[in-house]
């Protein structure tokens, strides 16, 4: 373009030099405004630990880099529970997210906001909601949870979608009264799908159960571990000799 | 009570209130149309067209995502689903055809902020400000798409005020307020069409379209033109104008070919003269470059 910005004649001279400084204060100018954007949004990355994305959501930072942030899964969800978020809100702006605690996941078989979704960020090849892993429901607080204080409560087993798989009740003898049990309620990672049922659930005045990113709460074993009583069964033998049994003498007993 | 004052005035008294105002109001329509289609759905129930500006779907199988979003999407993390690059397509083409960045001035949410700036600064009478080079923007379009390849998130969209904009109107949330608030106050105070014209990367997008787009106002009646300059107060993009309008000893024009072209029919409204027109053409005689 050879006119000025504003289509006025152009008064300054061409020079060589001229043009450089232009083209490295442009530079700099953009090089800095990029700096500015890459901190402010690498300063949004992480997922507030109350908000949960929708199922079949990529990995955080690849949902984020695959997100248009169009809210055509707010849209779809029949149960109104996602949000698009807002600025200052902690979610990265315009990506969705829904509050378990609030109005958590009913589990739509269909799945329409992963049908709704045009760019993949919530993964097709999610067909079945069982298998969504939205986050992991972990009883944070054993001080406060009714059933650790010896009353019963299971609320949370109850209300769970994947009744008696995802959380399970075990019993535990009361130790404080010496003849009561606990039932305590125990979630299982394998099938918990995240959909905040339990954690709105919790009678509590602040939820003693609560789902979290599950990257925040897995430990990882390593991969050179092995099980060894689920390696035996695979092997259908030991896979190392069986230890002998020596002969046990008690005092008194002659040898 | 003054006389006749302002370009706008004038051309209402030459040519009628009709001919003087139908492509600003045929703009607004559009632009509240295009939010009142979007925001049927959860007003109303009626679920034409759901998303945002971002990506939308409507009636259910024609889906389309903006170009800007979709080349932030595709560096940062390759490219994303049919729905998605079929949605780009039709954009692409939509625009392509309709004057490219007609997105800018018959769509975008902000541009009326933007309006409403540059009519406040001419009663206020406020002439100073930043006059960047306008292709900063096209620096800043390159900026924010590489940004995305290189941090692998769309790291413009945490600012971009036609984001939060669009998002703020269509999801019935205030958070779009500040984007606005800032863009108006950028313009009025700060820099003359300091945003639209030197800034937005959205805008830049879809100037490539402008490139090869076969819809242009077109100077017809130039050698009627009385040298009044009113389509160069009123056009948010004046560099444009020259070219089409005294180019005729060039053999230049009379189409306004440049991509920076919003196509948004100002000009056409306010000249007293009728010098401009929309015109439609597929031949390349006025696409020699300016």
């Amino acid at each position: 373009m050879s006119a000025t910005s504003d289509g006025g004649p152009r008064t300054v001279a061409i020079t060589r030099r001229g043009l450089f400084e232009q083209g490295a204060r442009g530079a700099v100018g953009l090089g800095l405004a990029g700096l500015a954007l890459a901190l402010g949004a690498g300063s949004a990355r992480a997922l507030p630990v109350w908000a949960i994305r929708p199922p079949g959501a990529l990995t955080e930072e690849a949902f984020l880099g695959r997100c248009l942030r169009c809210g055509l899964c707010v849209r779809s969800c029949p149960y109104d529970i996602l949000h698009l978020a807002e600025p200052g809100s902690g979610v990265a702006p315009g990506t969705p997210y829904f509050v378990g605690r609030d109005k958590p996941c009913e589990m739509c078989p269909e799945i329409p906001c992963v049908k709704a979704c045009p760019s993949g960020a919530l993964d097709p090849g999610l067909t079945d909601i069982a298998k969504a892993r939205m986050g992991l429901a972990v009883l944070a607080d054993q001080e406060t949870c009714l059933a650790y204080l010896g009353l019963r409560c299971e609320v949370c087993f109850q209300v769970c979608p994947l009744l008696g798989k995802a959380i399970t009740i075990e019993n535990r003898l009361n130790v404080r009264s010496g003849k009561h049990v606990h039932f305590l309620p125990v979630v299982h990672a394998e099938h918990c799908t995240g959909c905040g049922k339990c954690e709105k659930g919790c009678v509590l005045q602040e939820a003693a159960i609560r789902v979290l990113p599950r990257t925040a709460v897995k430990g990882a074993l390593g991969a050179h571990y092995r099980v060894g009583w689920e390696e035996k069964k695979k092997a259908g033998h030991a896979l190392i000799p069986e230890p002998l049994s020596l002969p046990v003498r008690r005092p008194g007993e002659g040898p | 009570m003054k006389g006749c004052q302002g370009d706008a005035c004038q051309a209402r008294e030459k040519k009628g209130w009709w001919r003087a105002s139908r492509w600003l109001l045929a703009r607004r329509c559009s632009q509240l149309g295009v939010l009142g289609l979007f925001l049927l759905g959860p007003l109303a129930g009626v679920r034409l067209i759901e998303g945002n500006l971002a990506s939308s779907l409507t009636l259910g199988v024609l889906p389309m995502t903006d170009l800007l979003w979709f080349a932030e999407t595709v560096a940062a993390s390759g490219i994303p689903l049919m729905q998605a690059v079929i949605g780009a397509g039709v954009v692409a083409l939509l625009y392509g055809l309709s004057g490219g960045r007609t997105f800018c001035s018959w769509v975008c949410p902000l541009e009326p902020v933007t309006d409403l700036a540059a009519w406040t600064r001419g009663r206020l009478r406020i002439t100073g400000g930043w006059r960047g080079d306008r292709r900063i923007r096209h620096g800043l379009l390159a900026m924010v798409i590489l940004l995305a390849g290189i941090t692998g998130v769309p790291a413009w969209e945490w600012f971009n005020p036609v984001g939060w904009t669009q998002r703020g109107v269509i999801f019935a949330s205030w958070s779009g307020l500040w984007a606005v608030v800032a863009v108006f106050l950028f313009d009025l105070l700060l820099s003359p069409h300091g945003w639209c014209g030197r800034l937005c990367p959205t805008g830049a997008m879809y100037a490539q379209l402008g490139r090869v787009t076969p819809l242009l106002v077109s100077a017809s009646r130039r050698e009627a033109c009385t040298d009044c300059h009113a389509c160069h107060r009123v056009c948010p993009e004046p560099q444009v104008l020259d070219p089409a309008l005294k180019g005729a000893a060039r053999g230049v024009g009379p189409g306004i070919v440049a991509a920076d072209c919003t196509r948004c029919g100002r000009c056409i409204d306010i000249c007293p003269e009728e010098v401009f027109e929309f015109d439609y053409h597929f031949s390349t005689m006025a696409r020699e470059v300016t």
